[in-house]
């Protein structure tokens, strides 16, 4: 019973990674039906910058945890930003008129890019950064306890507040009216007077601030990362954003609850070395049974 | 440069600037702070050379898109066409001949060559005959599927593991492999070929790393990361080791001295055949009607469903068919290594198979060999390059894309009637 509640803990915190990190795919798909391959290594991208802002931060002295904590957060969220912006730039811009399948392989075109970039840069070792909240609560279940730590409730917290934040900027601002008629109609919105190659950009820079905020999140709670790590949570935050129905922002937060906890009770009741399979296995079953998704609506095919 | 357009250099300097900026924000942090433990070392060096060279770079780009010829060039990239081009019917290539010195090269080529400069070339046959597989699936069907590697690993793993537990050798499990992969491409492509294009490419991702992980973790039949070792091929029975348990050893039968080019000689021929088999297989079957349903079913899919073609069987086809030749390609890279591991099959593997095709000219059979030779011998010939390799094959595939989205060699068709005033 204890490692059942345990781990729908753990799914929790990891669900809302996962969620974070899958509004980034299904934003982008949502307004341009393109696959952003490169961003699971845009979070890989911000694993680094929150180590590197965290080392620059100790270099000058600052030792308290919030400011800390804000200060990487401010850091990472900028120059992912950044990374975000200027990727839709140089490889997907050029192809807006191009065949899906161009931009599906520039965009895997990027994601060895940004791989090999950080790797010569950063050399290919693991990296860590040192724990700096630690505690925990503890309840009592039965004969056992299950236990969230601090760093977890931060995580459950900021993703929360995160999407939050994201939900009211897409629902009530005139920015969010601008994306969400683009995503309706992008030639429309366009005729309208809406400048839609910058609200493309805009959920670009978006869906990596997202990522950003995973990326320090999950960085400072497990501690270890290499530049290959934006691989496979990419591809599960994929599944997740397929999963809650891709081009919708509340299925990405749902699909990647869903996604978190099965994930986890599987790997804490069945076997943890096959948990990428399972999850693996689910993209491609949900694909098949119900490739719309739980909340996204089905494609229409239009000549 | 030209005088008729006048160049607004304030509009350059500005792009320059914030192009340089930019450089500073991404490059800044990753280049310049360099992770050592939880401290770091500065490269700041480093970062300002990136910078300098973005602006820079920016300047000249900007500068040159306002002349005319950087106007007419953007307006170019901007509606470039893509599409096969038709030749006029009867069409005869003046460079038949090319294709019987090719075979009289490729054949002396194992008498001539070092051991290795062999094994080099063997590596680049199994990756024209990988491009050749996947270009089928991607170039001719128009499926993107990134996870060829699953069936280069089911033919490799195919041969290995079947001569561990049922005493299977190479000549046996080349048609086996490719069957076994073949109905691996049957059993993943035929619930999935229904669905839209972009999934079926992350579809065809999980399977690949499905394949890895079951390969890495199911350690008692695959025994995991330590990997199986692979027999190698045989000559009409004989073998080509130094001593054999059981008869007599190629050098043995032939009473010459024992040298071991010999099983990469042969591995090279055979490869070197099965390759022309491929080719001319792929060759005739672009002409068939299966080949042009494929085609037609690349350009528009709605168009074919409309006239009657089941576009999931046409898919199907492409799919089992280019499966199988990954399958054959995996039993020959496992008796070239004489030895197979996970570690071969990743993702990134799955990428470098599609740069090769995408660089090549999807569906150009001449653009994917070009290709996979350029993309696996040149690496070995520029060692002190090799960790810059992935970020060139990146680079690559973006910059084709925007630039030649069909590829070095443009696919070209011979037409079938003469249509006035279009083809000469």
């Amino acid at each position: 019973m204890d490692i059942v509640l345990q781990q729908l803990v753990n799914g929790l915190t990891l669900g809302s990674v996962y969620g974070l990190i899958a509004i980034g795919y299904t934003m982008v798909y949502g307004i341009i039906g393109m696959i952003n391959f490169a961003h699971g290594d845009v979070y890989m991208v911000s694993a680094y910058i929150t180590a590197i802002a965290l080392a620059l931060l100790t270099f000058f002295g600052i030792e308290s945890f919030p400011i800390i904590l804000v200060g990487t957060l401010f850091l990472t969220v900028a120059v992912t930003g950044a990374y975000g912006w200027v990727i839709e730039r140089i490889a997907y811009r050029p192809l807006r008129s191009s065949s899906r399948l161009s931009v599906l392989i520039s965009a895997i075109g990027m994601s060895l890019i940004l791989q090999n970039y950080v790797q010569l840069s950063q050399g290919a070792n693991q990296q860590g950064v040192p724990t700096l909240l630690t505690g925990a609560l503890r309840f009592h279940v039965g004969d056992g306890f299950v236990q969230i730590t601090y760093m977890k409730l931060l995580i459950l917290f900021i993703s929360i507040l995160g999407m939050g934040i994201l939900t009211y900027v897409i629902q009530k601002t005139k920015l969010g009216r601008m994306c969400r008629a683009t995503q309706q109609d992008r030639k429309m919105a366009s005729i309208l007077g809406i400048d839609t190659d910058k609200v493309i950009s805009t959920v670009f820079v978006i869906g990596a601030v997202m990522a950003a905020l995973a990326g320090v999140l999950v960085t400072l709670d497990y501690g270890a990362f290499d530049f290959y790590v934006g691989f496979i949570i990419g591809i599960k935050a994929f599944t997740a954003a397929v999963l809650g129905g891709i081009g919708s922002l509340p299925g990405a937060m749902l699909g990647g609850l869903i996604l978190g906890l099965s994930e986890a009770l599987f790997a804490g009741l069945i076997s943890s070395d096959y948990k990428d399979v399972f999850s693996f296995s689910l993209l491609v079953l949900i694909l098949i049974v119900r490739p719309s998704g739980l909340l996204g609506k089905p494609e229409v095919e239009k000549v | 440069m030209s005088q008729a357009v006048g160049i607004n250099f304030k509009k350059s300097s500005i792009d320059a600037l914030i192009a340089g900026f930019m450089a500073l924000v991404l490059f800044g942090p990753i280049v310049g702070v360099v992770l050592d433990g939880y401290g770091f070392n500065t490269e700041f060096g480093k970062v300002a050379w990136m910078i300098a060279a973005v602006a820079i770079g920016r300047f000249a780009v900007s500068s040159f898109l306002q002349t005319e010829k950087g106007i007419a060039m953007a307006f170019r990239y901007a509606n470039n066409n893509d599409g096969v081009e038709v030749l006029p019917p009867g069409h005869k290539s003046k460079m038949v001949w090319v294709i019987p010195l090719v075979i009289v090269i490729g054949l002396l080529v194992p008498f001539i060559a070092s051991k290795y400069i062999l094994t080099v070339i063997i590596l680049g046959l199994i990756y024209v005959l990988l491009g050749l597989g996947l270009n089928i699936v991607v170039g001719l069907a128009g499926l993107l599927d990134l996870g060829f590697v699953g069936f280069y690993a089911i033919g490799a793993y195919g041969l290995a593991l079947g001569y561990e537990n049922l005493g299977l050798g190479f000549w046996s499990m080349l048609p086996i492999a490719a069957i076994m992969a073949a109905v691996a491409g049957a059993i993943l492509g035929f619930p999935v070929l229904r669905m839209h294009g972009d999934y079926l490419a992350i579809v065809t991702l999980g399977f690949g790393e499905i394949i890895r992980l079951v390969l890495t973790n199911w350690a008692s039949f695959t025994h995991g990361p330590n990997g199986v070792s692979a027999p190698l091929p045989t000559f009409f029975g004989l073998e080509f080791k130094r001593r054999s348990r059981d008869g007599e050893t190629f050098h043995e039968f032939f009473n010459i001295p024992y040298d071991s080019a010999y099983k990469y000689m042969f591995i090279y021929i055979v490869l070197f055949a099965v390759v022309w088999a491929v080719l001319f297989i792929k060759h005739r079957l672009v002409k068939m009607p299966i080949g042009r349903a494929w085609e037609a079913l690349r350009e528009d899919e709605i168009a074919c469903r409309s006239l009657g073609l089941n576009h999931v069987l046409v898919k199907l086809s492409a799919f089992m068919l280019g499966a199988s030749t990954g399958g054959l390609a995996g039993v020959f890279f496992a008796t070239y290594q004489g030895f197979v591991n996970p570690s071969s099959f990743t993702f990134f593997e799955s990428a470098l198979i599609l740069a090769i095709v995408v660089l090549g000219g999807m569906g150009s059979t001449l653009g994917v060999v070009i290709a996979a030779f350029c993309l696996t011998v040149l690496p070995e010939m520029l060692r002190e390059f090799a960790e810059y390799r992935v970020l060139m094959f990146g680079i690559l595939m973006v910059v084709m894309m925007i630039w030649k989205p069909r590829g070095i060699v443009r696919v070209t068709r011979t037409g079938f009637a003469a249509r006035k005033g279009v083809v000469k």
